[in-house]
């Protein structure tokens, strides 16, 4: 099956589709993890975008019904240098190719992803449209210059669960009673609260603040999403409420609308960060951290400064701000995924860190 | 934080010689770690005994000592540092491999250290304890609750068996304290169990066996990682192995990164390794950490950590493009990963985990047709003397290149002459009247010194065949027992027959039960051989194949087909080539290019230009409503001129670190002559394919095909100065006469004169032109004709195939019934070349008795044959130690030369220099002589790199390959050493001896008795003011200590009976006990020399010589070879000594230069009376 992926720059790469057939637009970024394709897959954050793996052999591993990151399916498009025509692994429950099918997202193998991640570098990141469809290169490219910009786009709307949903905490009754904002969040970053004994209750990013209030939470957690921060207008206003009233720690988008909420500026990187392999600068301690992370958006370290905050990591990478906290306000974020999946573990300490925050707001009874 | 104020002068342990599983890979990281240490402002004196490295150029080191590394030598080389202005701080032990940590771990034993107040930086003695001890390793891992495989020890079978009983089998029984894995087995039954036990109880010393839980058939996989002070831990890479638990890591065929793991897995492993990085306690250095997981379960145990930089690490550098070595030695003196930027992007840091978009597949080279009576199943223990490494794409791709960089006549998997399937099918084609292409030699490849073959373009013979015993494949299809036992017992051709099985119509999960290979590798390999299936069935031909686009959408069969990693030369063989064949095919295919190797999968621009080929889809730029089609090529285009130098492939023996050495020093010497240095080898283990030893690194394949894109491509855009091929050995030399028919410029030495060299007809016209004299000589074709000539020739004769590598089947025959023996082994050796043109062919030489050999390296600049403006200098004559008839590469010789008279010399000299203008050599020439009395015969000419080059330039502190590179640029050899202070004829700066190590002891029961066939692996060298002490010093070097007393074994055959007097009674003079067989016995007794006779077999009342090998009676053998193998009584005497590790001695020549050195220590008191001297003191004419 020919399938081909259109740029808005006028690039169009032709390979062969797997998955799901069809045409579809969004943001084409990249992606240089070498394993956790499954957990990227499944990823929210991804909502509206046209993933294209670094490493070159995808599939390998197949699919298994444990590593994915929420029950939907949210990718635009998938592209791949290679798909395993076999996978090989004990946990595996089924093949990638049925998996995208069965979640409806059109896949693309055999192009020269590495071209494309270089276009991506250069041009920052593009709009696409991926399709079995549409065989002319000019149509397609009319189509990916036709597609929405990512900025302004509130996409978390459309990635956050319908209803709330309790993840209770590993051990029975949880030490915590934690309140996770759903604008999009990973299943793990509820498991390692229960792992760090925290009782979740989730509840819809666009929740307003009495509602989150009302179940009595001793913290909360903002997760993370897709999109343009700026454009989640109405959690942002509800945080602005909370602030200060109860720990928070923000991760990822979450880390965005708490930076919004205090008064601070996101702005949209060039080609995002995308990877597991992100070195951190953990400014407390001179330590560094290799991260997870996933963000097309940034926070603007000075804005935040300007508020009175504290920049408390900054990527290795490019310098942008990757942490932030206020301690008289109870609240610290993350701009990466302490909770990995895919990726290194060396950030797992911040649930820990947030555990402590509430132990020493309300400590358990 | 920056660098560590406390340490300003660090001593660097090397590795010592070359042996199987310590190779090139520590001259990569201890050059590394000597740049990165002088780079940060630290003194550095450097220990290593090996003369062929990079990093024992003086000008790595602020002092070089090639010495023996031993304690005793770490601490006379303190002493003396200390003596000067700035004492040694600490040392580095962890670049080094296994001989440096030991070495070190012993001085600190000793107190060695402490004595001089010197610390160990990098890995602290603690943790070097604790990762190197197993019963402490396990320990730590269970205290940090990591999996670790079950066991137990026990002394009685009672005991045993109630081990078993927790362990469960299959386990693994080890005998406790025995040499080399000796009484180490698997057992899956209770009988097997119960036998083993009790073998295991009677061969250990302590009557003690550890049993293991079995871990056969586990996935297995490695993690390099770095630690700082600060406690930041990064994984630079994962490794898989192809090859199941069960086969060391050295000989299993590995990719990278890991490619079957999910991520939840692959960071429960990450964890693990940080855990074990604190655990252990290596807080600034790199490491490696083995795991294994189960299949099934997924149930990952750690196997073992190495606490320094390993092959591993060399691989992980080279697949990433991340400087290990380079990082831990900056790390070792106090620097933290944030504060080290990535010299690749050089924007962010060396704090990162590097990305690779692209599969890298690394593939063990053997030689075991060096060792036919070796055991060839691959196991816990090494026998790889060297590794290929290729980067493609896929792993498809990659597995395909690393096949052809083998130098094993394969142009990949399978589609070549040695495919058996493609021959039974052409075969089968031809019966019923099909037209199809036979297959073509898959490409010029080895051959060696020995060799006097005419370079054929592309029908060169090669060395090794691609499975020693594919002889069990004979016939098609193949019998399905032969194959289920090729496909059980892991050895080196069991991908061919995997293929085979599959062709077969084996399942993968058939295959996977035998292999225990993991099925995704399996599949992979399978779509490879339908793919060819495909291709091959069509019967219509490659025209068809063009245009077939049946898949739908999928990409045209010859882009799939070069994508999935073949080469022009796989095609050809697998379609009948018709009116337009696939070579057009080859020249219209678009879809070839240059990636870069950038440590960050593309996600930032990548300063250094580190390139591998590959096979992309082109991508369409739709510009004023046209569609441009465009292959992505990295590759970056420069108008500066370009030397691209043509490197040596993967080790093997006869081919080693000494051609990296001369291609590093061309590259150096090009670039510092202006010149953009382009370097292309596929050797993961070299300094040479370091991106910072040339301008531009290509990772890749030495074969026509792969140099010609490259050369193509640098010649589209920019200029092409030279292509240097005579550096590299006999790879690049073999791909010479092709490249330059293709257009690529060769530089210096042509082709045409190389061959004149080596073609036997013209080489004898040349000769006695110039009124030289040779051995007397002839050709036969068969035995009677070998017959004749042996017997006009007389007696002893040498006889060798004409076309091999490295002295394959070469033998010296004493009468007609060796002649008899050896001439079939001679005749069947040719066997499996292409005629040449009158048949086959062996070369009997008049042996000439007693001779000693010598070897010449010399440079000249003839421009011509005869040019009268060019000039030869003599860089260094050396003169071997054992007589001639050992292969030179096996001989341990003297430079200068101990015994020669000064007008023997002159007239060698005058010799190599009227050969050199004759033969109009520009750049390197070897020759070699044997002068028996007053009489100098040349034996043979090589105008090329020798293996002795690094040799003779530390010997004599001229850089002679930089010189030769700078000549055959176009300057005169006259300015050239002018520039450098060199004088026409130049003088060693002291005695050196080079002696070479043996791989016998990784090969049980195999006869360690030196020939014309070339077995030796490395070598060592020791210097010193006079013969005596510098001898011993390259023999300790060697690991082999010669005892000063106690008992020694005298038995010679018996020509060397005569001179053996003399020996034995120096030998009892300097207080040996002497013992000896019973006709040696008697020739001593005559003699008046008084020895106890022992007996050859077992039950008689002598004392039987391998029990008293074996039980360690006896200090030193000396033991002139009557009858070789281990067939006889003798050859289990040599192999039970090489076990036991005791000294043997198998010429009386070598005997003879023993007998110095035991003398000389006698003289000066022992071992440690040995002075040590820097190249820097010795150049500078220090005392």
């Amino acid at each position: 099956m020919r399938c081909a992926l259109g740029l808005e720059d006028g690039t169009v790469f032709v390979g062969r589709g797997f998955g799901c057939e069809g045409t579809a637009t969004g943001e084409v970024v990249f992606n240089t993890a070498l394993s956790g394709y499954q957990e990227i897959l499944t990823d929210p954050s991804y909502c509206g975008q046209i993933v294209t793996m670094t490493a070159p052999l995808i599939g390998n591993c197949g699919v298994n019904t444990a590593d994915s990151e929420s029950t939907g399916q949210h990718l635009s498009g998938f592209v791949v240098r290679e798909l395993a025509r076999l996978h090989s692994n004990h946990r595996a429950s089924g093949t990638l190719d049925d998996f995208l099918q069965a979640a409806g997202i059109i896949g693309l193998a055999e192009i020269d992803t590495r071209a494309l991640t270089k276009r991506l570098r250069t041009c920052g990141a593009l709009r696409g449209v991926i399709s079995t469809e549409i065989d002319d290169p000019v149509k397609l490219i009319e189509r990916a210059r036709a597609a929405s910009e990512m900025i302004g786009q509130n996409l978390a709307d459309r990635v956050m669960a319908k209803e709330g949903s309790n993840w209770p905490a590993e051990s029975g009754a949880g030490q915590f009673n934690v309140v996770a904002l759903d604008c999009g969040i990973k299943h793990n970053i509820l498991k390692r609260l229960n792992a760090a004994g925290c009782s979740v209750r989730v509840l819809r990013g666009d929740s307003p603040a009495d509602t989150i209030l009302r179940s009595e939470p001793d913290g909360i957690l903002v997760g993370n999403g897709p999109g343009d921060p700026a454009a989640v207008t109405q959690t942002v206003s509800t945080l602005r409420e909370l602030v200060g009233r109860l720990p928070i720690f923000g991760i990822c988008l979450g880390h965005q609308l708490l930076a919004l909420s205090l008064g601070a500026k996101t702005y949209k990187l060039k080609f995002g960060h995308h990877g597991a392999n992100h070195p951190v600068l953990n400014l407390d301690g001179r330590r560094v951290e290799i991260t997870s992370q996933n963000h097309g958006f940034a926070v603007d370290r000075e804005s935040l400064e300007q508020v009175g905050a504290r920049a408390t990591h900054v990527s290795l990478y490019d310098d942008s701000l990757e942490g932030f906290s206020c301690d008289d306000k109870r609240l610290f974020a993350v701009q990466y995924h302490p909770e990995a999946a895919p990726g290194p573990h060396d950030s797992d300490y911040l649930f820990g860190q947030f555990v402590a925050m509430m132990r020493r707001h309300s400590p358990p009874t | 934080m920056p660098k560590r104020s406390d340490i300003n002068t660090v001593m660097v342990i090397g590795s010592g010689p070359i042996v199987i599983g310590q190779a090139c890979e520590f001259d990569y990281s201890g050059t590394q770690a000597c740049k990165a240490l002088r780079d940060e402002g630290c003194r550095v004196v450097l220990l290593n005994s090996n003369p062929a490295t990079i990093m024992t150029d003086p000008e790595y080191s602020d002092r070089t000592y090639i010495e023996p590394i031993t304690p005793d030598f770490i601490d006379k080389i303190l002493t003396l540092e200390a003596r000067r202005e700035t004492p040694v701080d600490a040392i580095l032990p962890t670049v080094g491999g296994q001989t440096g940590l030991n070495c070190a771990m012993e001085a600190v034993e000793r107190g060695i250290l402490d004595k001089h107040k010197v610390r160990l930086i990098g890995a602290t003695s603690s943790a070097i304890a604790k990762a190197e001890n197993r019963s402490l390793f396990k320990e730590a891992m269970q205290n940090i609750g990591l999996d670790v495989p079950a066991s137990g020890t026990a002394r009685s079978r009672n005991e045993a068996r109630k081990v078993m009983e927790r362990i469960g089998l299959p386990c693994c029984i080890r005998a406790a304290y025995t040499l080399g894995g000796e009484g180490a087995g698997f057992c899956t039954t209770p009988e097997a169990f119960e036998s083993a036990v009790e073998l295991g109880l009677r061969r250990s010393r302590v009557g003690e066996v550890l049993i293991e839980e079995s871990l056969l058939g586990w996935k297995e996989f490695e993690l390099e990682v770095i630690r700082d002070r600060h406690d930041n831990v990064i994984v630079i890479c994962s490794i898989e192995n192809v090859d199941p638990m069960g086969v060391h890591t050295g000989d299993s065929i590995t990719v990278a990164p890991a490619q079957t793991l999910t991520d939840r897995e692959y960071q429960q492993m990450r964890d693990s390794a940080k855990a074990i990085m604190r655990e252990i306690g290596v807080d600034c250095g790199g490491s490696n950490v083995q795991f294994a997981v189960h299949p099934t379960t997924g149930r990952q145990v750690v196997i073992e950590m190495n606490p320094r930089v390993s092959r591993s690490s060399a691989l992980a550098s080279k697949a990433t493009g991340y400087p290990i070595a380079k990082v831990a030695a900056k790390l070792a003196i106090g620097f933290t990963l944030d504060e080290i930027p990535n010299d690749i992007t050089q924007t962010t840091p060396a704090s990162f985990e590097p990305v690779i978009d692209y599969c890298v597949v690394k593939m063990p080279r053997w030689t075991f047709e060096k060792f036919p009576e070796a055991d060839e199943t691959l196991g816990l223990q090494m026998k790889s003397v060297g590794e290929a490494m290729a980067i493609g794409r896929t792993f498809k791709e990659a597995f395909q290149k690393v096949i052809r960089s083998m130098e094993i006549q394969r142009a990949g998997y399978g589609l070549d002459k040695n495919d058996r399937w493609l021959e039974s099918r052409s075969q089968a084609c031809l019966a019923v009247g099909v037209a199809v292409a036979t297959a073509q030699v898959a490409q010029p490849t080895g051959a060696d010194r020995q060799d006097k073959a005419p370079l054929v373009l592309g029908s060169r013979q090669g060395e090794a065949p691609p499975d020693v015993d594919e002889s069990s494949a004979r016939g098609w299809p193949i019998e399905d027992g032969v194959l289920r036992t090729k496909l059980q017992h892991p050895c080196q051709g069991r991908p061919y027959y995997i293929r085979y099985a599959f062709k077969q119509g084996w399942s993968v999960d058939r295959v996977h039960e035998l292999t225990g290979i993991d099925r995704w590798f399996l599949d992979q390999m399978a779509e490879l051989v339908e793919f060819e299936d495909e291709l091959v069935s069509r019967a219509d031909g490659p025209s068809a194949a063009r245009s077939h686009d049946g898949t739908g959408g999928d990409a045209p069969p010859w882009t799939r087909y070069r994508r999935f990693g073949y080469c022009g030369q796989q095609l050809r063989n697998a379609t009948p080539i018709d009116g337009d064949g696939p070579r057009e095919d080859e020249e219209t295919d678009d879809t070839g290019c240059f990636k870069l190797v950038d440590t960050c999968a593309a996600e930032f621009e990548a300063a250094t230009p580190y390139y591998y080929s590959t096979h992309e889809a082109p991508l369409l730029r739709i510009e004023d409503g046209k569609v441009h089609k465009i292959v992505d090529d990295e590759f970056r285009v420069s108008s500066v001129p370009h030397v691209i130098v043509l490197g040596g492939g993967p080790n093997r023996i006869g081919q080693g670190i000494e051609f990296d050495y001369c291609c590093v020093h061309a590259a150096q010497e090009a670039r510092h002559l202006g010149f953009r240095t382009v370097m292309i080898n596929s050797n993961p283990e070299t300094v040479s394919t370091d991106f910072d030893t040339s301008d531009v690194l290509f990772f890749e394949p030495l074969t026509h095909e792969d140099v010609m894109r490259i050369i193509r491509r640098i010649d589209s855009e920019g200029t092409i100065r030279g292509v240097i091929v005579q550096f590299g050995g006999q790879t690049p030399l073999n791909l010479a006469e092709g490249l330059q028919a293709d257009g690529a410029p060769i530089i210096g030495t042509p082709p045409e004169s190389i061959n004149l060299a080596e073609d036997r007809d013209a080489f004898q016209m040349i000769l006695q032109d110039l009124g030289l004299r040779q051995p007397p000589n002839g050709t036969a074709r068969d035995l009677a004709e070998g017959r004749r000539i042996a017997a006009n020739l007389g007696y002893p004769v040498l006889i060798r195939p004409s076309y091999v590598l490295g002295g394959r089947a070469m033998h010296v025959c004493n009468n007609e019934e060796d002649l008899n023996r050896y001439v079939s082994d001679a005749l069947a050796a040719t066997d499996r070349v292409q005629a040449p043109p009158g048949g086959h062919a062996i070369l009997i030489d008049k042996f000439i008795l007693d001779a000693t050999e010598i070897d010449v390296d010399a440079v000249a600049d003839f421009r011509q044959p005869n040019d009268p403006r060019g000039e030869c200098v003599i860089c260094g004559v050396m003169e071997h130690i054992e007589e001639a008839g050992i292969h030179s590469g096996d001989s341990a010789c003297a430079l200068p030369p101990h015994s020669l008279s000064p007008t023997i010399l002159e007239e060698i000299e005058r010799q190599t220099k009227v050969l050199a203008k004759r033969i109009g050599v520009c750049g390197l020439m070897n020759v070699q002589y044997a002068v028996a009395g007053d009489l100098v015969y040349v034996l043979e000419v090589n105008p090329r790199a020798s293996r002795t080059v690094p040799f003779v330039s530390k010997a004599t502190g001229v850089q002679w390959a930089k010189v030769a590179t700078s000549v055959m640029l176009g300057h005169s050899l006259r300015d050239t050493l002018w520039e450098r202070g060199v004088g026409r004829s130049p003088k060693p700066l002291m005695t050196s001896i080079k002696a070479p190590v043996f791989p016998f002891h990784k090969f049980p029961g195999v006869d360690a008795v030196l020939g014309p066939e070339m077995r030796s692996t490395g070598e060592a060298m020791g210097l010193d003011d006079a013969f005596g002490p510098a001898y011993a010093k390259a023999m300790i070097a060697t690991g082999l200590s010669l005892p000063l007393r106690g008992n020694a074994l005298v038995s010679v055959n018996d020509p060397d009976k005569p001179r053996v007097v003399p020996i034995a009674r120096e030998l009892q003079r300097l207080g040996f006990k002497l013992f000896s067989t019973i006709g040696t016995h008697r020739v001593l007794k005559a003699a008046g020399i008084h020895t106890i006779v022992v007996s050859k077999r077992a039950g008689a009342p002598q004392g039987f010589l391998l029990d008293l090998i074996n039980f360690g009676v006896m200090d030193l053998l000396i033991n002139t070879p009557v009858h070789y193998g281990a067939a006889w009584e003798e050859g289990q005497w040599r192999a039970a000594a090489v076990a036991r590790g005791i000294p043997l001695i198998t010429t009386l020549a070598g005997a003879e230069a023993a007998l110095e050195a035991i003398r000389t220590m006698h003289e000066k008191g022992g071992h440690e009376a040995f002075g040590v001297k820097a190249l820097q003191d010795y150049a500078a004419g220090l005392k």
